[in-house]
């Protein structure tokens, strides 16, 4: 009770951070994780240089987001702004893809594919190249300011804030053309945005791969908490065998010695000690484990050094868990993998993917849209007609110009014509040139005869003239005055 | 009121380990709790900026106007310095448009694009009073978006009666017609006769006796303008009687009105309120509603284009 009453006050909220000098390590995991960093670290950096030619109206990287005209490139795909719905289906996608790698492997991202852990891996390894492995790092740290000292931490952070720019650089090379922004960027003529991005992104990079590293994953990230409500005790985890390794023995000899019962685990540290985020896995699993599996390479070597078999820590679901406890063989892992939730999860992936390819093949590249102009809404000709007036926004979305045929059809006796053509009897159909990759916007007359309904609905088709004869047309309303002045005229 | 012991220093409250200030009020007292640092230095730097301010800028109200302030600001001195600014950008596009003759904008897409927009933009100033926003007028005011001109509807002609303005007394370029009034000139039975025939001619009514004597009253009356087969002329600004158009009313009340009557709509002169570039923009505007026309085949040779005031 009187703990309940009187909590125990914090001196402080703030947690002062542990610092973690993981030491390096061999092994499967490791080498997986060199191979997923080159990867990501090559599609990130190599990305924007690559070319695709896209005709002389668009421009030939492969790989941009053009803002200034309001559109993104990926290959063959083109996507305006109004399209941007493809976007948001492949956010949908990262999404599913998400729950359906969690739910699978467990949190295989932040362990392998997160920036954060690649660019903090790559860090880390620049730190033991130039202040050397785990015990030499702590001594330095708790070394004296002297130059020695001075001269490691300059040249550290010289080469991470290399790295930094060269994070930050990258970025902006996806929003311009990467060979001329290039240029203007060291010739110091590149828009006052790129140097503040890259400005900006060398300062998190810096700061988040330098010196937070672990802290952006367990306070600031949002997705471990997502992650974690997504797992189940069929997802995979790390995990440590604790009925096999327990009770552990500090040195085997003097356990054997006295005689005791003992675990697998000789509490050699080693997990602990090689854990980017600082953690003993021992403790189960936790908020801070990002499943990068360097603990299991770490005691997979030693336990071949004491001859014990491999996976004392291992990739293991909740439920294989507690199968090997009970003295049971563990399932297949790909038993565990597939399985209903995430056959699901894959189905829905899937289909959106499918579905977003069938309609990016599918789509015009010619779209339509008219605006009837309200002020004023009709036009009494001299010869009795009634005119209305149709703002017509024609885009092409194609990387050429076309010529595109607007015809009116189903409104009786009607004729059309533009503001810089005259107007003649019965025309319906009338040609426009639009420029390659760009909208025509057209003011467009339509005369009828004043006789008909109030408000008639009637069909503005948009039809390319060269070889893709495909279009879209738009339903509009013909308005005539009220017909009482008929009824008046005896 | 607890006195502090003078010799023991500051008394402190123990669970909190802070000063007491002395302040006691009914077994309350107040504890000595300062303000952050970092809080105080804020304050302190937001009065220096305060007293920096309120010496650049405008910012104490005297009696006829504020204190000026140091560095001369105004919001209307930015406001006329960014006016001034857009107005220097426009200034070569104004003067080009200024420089060419109207009926050859068209030929020049952008300077007409321009025109026209800023043709919309005055129209907004100084025509939609009678004219209406949509430009679609009112009885007595022309609709501008339709095929019917009094006096013509190509550019130029366009520009010359925004310049001159429609019978204005004290101009003498001005656009002048005079419809008399016949009310004591024709007789009651005459008139009605006469408004018959011209509904008949618009199509609103079906020949008859009545139409046939209209006819004849017409053809010695109202055919010196209207022309015989009442078409009317553009020379005189004479309304053409045949059409769907009607600028006060089509029908036998309005007509009969109109023939007693006579009307004599007037539309002030813009020449010498308005620049030369902002009338042709206005021209350029109105034109392009819908119903402007193509202007005349070019007769070789008219240097007599600038029309003196």
């Amino acid at each position: 009770m009187q703990s309940l009453n009187n909590p125990p006050v914090p001196d402080s909220l703030y947690e002062k951070r542990k610092a973690v000098y993981p030491k390096a390590v061999d092994g499967f995991f490791r080498r997986l994780k060199w191979a997923i960093m080159i990867v990501t670290l090559t599609i990130y950096y190599v990305t924007p240089w690559l070319r695709w030619d896209r005709g002389p109206y668009a421009p030939d990287q492969a790989v941009l987001v053009d803002l200034a005209h309001r559109r993104f490139y990926m290959f063959a795909i083109e996507i305006w702004p109004h399209e941007f719905y493809y976007v948001a289906g492949l956010l949908v996608m990262a999404g599913i893809g998400l729950f359906l790698v969690t739910s699978a492997v467990g949190r295989a991202w932040c362990g392998y594919a997160c920036p954060q852990t690649v660019w903090t891996d790559l860090f880390q390894h620049v730190e033991r190249w130039i202040d050397g492995d785990r015990n030499a790092q702590l001594r330095l740290d708790k070394a004296p300011w002297g130059p020695a000292k001075i001269a490691r931490r300059v040249f550290k952070w010289s080469i991470w804030l290399v790295i930094a720019m060269g994070t930050g650089g990258a970025w902006i090379f996806y929003f311009a053309d990467a060979p001329t922004l290039a240029q203007e960027f060291l010739a110091g003529s590149a828009p006052m945005v790129a140097y503040s991005t890259v400005g900006v992104l060398t300062a998190t990079t810096f700061i988040f791969g330098g010196f937070m590293r672990e802290q952006v994953c367990i306070y600031m990230c949002p997705w471990p908490r997502i992650q974690t409500a997504m797992l189940d005790e069929k997802s995979l985890i790390v995990t440590y065998k604790d009925w096999r390794g327990e009770p552990r023995s500090h040195g085997l000899k003097k356990t054997h010695d006295v005689g005791l019962k003992t675990g697998d685990c000789i509490d050699c540290l080693q997990c602990v000690a090689v854990c980017p985020t600082g953690i003993d896995i021992r403790e189960g699993p936790q908020i801070g484990c990002i499943t990068c599996a360097l603990c299991i390479d770490a005691c997979d070597a030693v336990m071949g050094q004491i001859g014990k078999p491999r996976g004392l820590i291992d990739y293991c679901t909740l439920d294989d868990a507690a199968v090997e406890k009970a003295g049971g063989t563990a399932q297949h892992p790909l038993r565990t993998i597939l399985r209903p939730r995430t056959l699901i999860y894959f189905t829905l992936w899937a289909a959106i993917g499918f579905a977003m390819l069938f309609a990016l093949g599918a789509r015009t590249r010619l779209d339509l849209s008219v605006q009837h102009d309200r002020n004023p809404v009709f036009v009494q000709l001299s010869d009795g007609m009634i005119r209305n007036n149709y703002t017509i926004k024609v885009r092409n979305m194609e990387a050429r110009p076309r010529r595109v045929a607007l015809i009116v059809t189903s409104l009786a006796d009607a004729t059309i014509w533009t503001a810089d053509a005259t107007r003649t009897r019965n025309v319906r159909q009338i040609t426009v040139d639009v420029p390659a990759d760009s909208v025509q916007k057209v003011r467009l007359f339509v005369a009828a005869p004043a006789r008909g309904e109030e408000r008639e609905e009637f069909t503005i088709r948009a039809e390319a003239q060269d070889g893709d004869r495909r279009g879209d047309s738009d339903e509009v309303v013909f308005e005539r005055p009220e017909r009482e002045d008929e009824e008046q005229g005896e | 009121m607890a006195k502090a012991p003078k010799d023991t220093g500051p008394r402190v409250d123990q669970p909190t380990g802070t000063e007491f200030v002395g302040h006691e009020w009914d077994g309350i007292e107040e504890l000595n709790t300062p303000l952050p640092r970092w809080w105080l230095l804020t304050f302190y730097a937001t009065i220096i900026w305060a007293i920096g301010y309120t010496v650049m800028f405008p910012a104490w109200p005297m009696i006829s106007r504020a204190t000026a302030g140091i560095t001369g600001w105004t919001s209307h001195g930015q406001l006329a310095d960014e006016l001034q600014a857009q107005q220097a950008k426009r200034a070569p596009i104004i003067a080009a448009i200024a420089a060419t003759p109207i009926e050859q904008l068209p030929a020049k897409p952008q300077l007409m694009n321009a025109a026209t927009e800023g043709g919309r933009a005055a129209f907004k100033v100084n025509c939609v009073q009678c004219h209406g926003s949509g430009a679609a007028g009112s009885k007595g005011y022309p609709n501008l978006n339709d095929d019917d001109w009094l006096w013509g509807g190509d550019l130029k002609t366009i520009r010359y009666t925004l310049e001159h303005g429609i019978r204005n007394p004290d101009h003498a370029a001005t656009r002048q017609s005079q419809m008399p009034a016949f009310a004591g000139v024709l007789s009651e039975g005459d008139v009605a006769a006469v408004v018959a025939h011209v509904r008949h001619i618009s199509g609103q009514r079906p020949a008859s006796a009545l139409t046939q004597q209209g006819a004849q009253i017409f053809a010695n009356n109202c055919a010196v303008c209207h022309g015989p087969d009442g078409k009317g002329g553009r020379q005189f600004g004479a309304p053409n009687l045949t059409d769907g158009i009607w600028l006060y009313g089509g029908d036998t009340a309005t007509l009969t009105e109109t023939v007693l009557k006579a009307r004599q709509g007037v539309m002030p002169r813009w020449g010498h309120k308005l620049d030369a570039a902002t009338i042709t923009m206005l021209a350029a505007y109105v034109h392009s509603l819908g119903g402007g026309e193509a202007s005349p085949a070019p007769q070789e040779a008219t240097p007599a284009n600038a029309k003196p005031q």
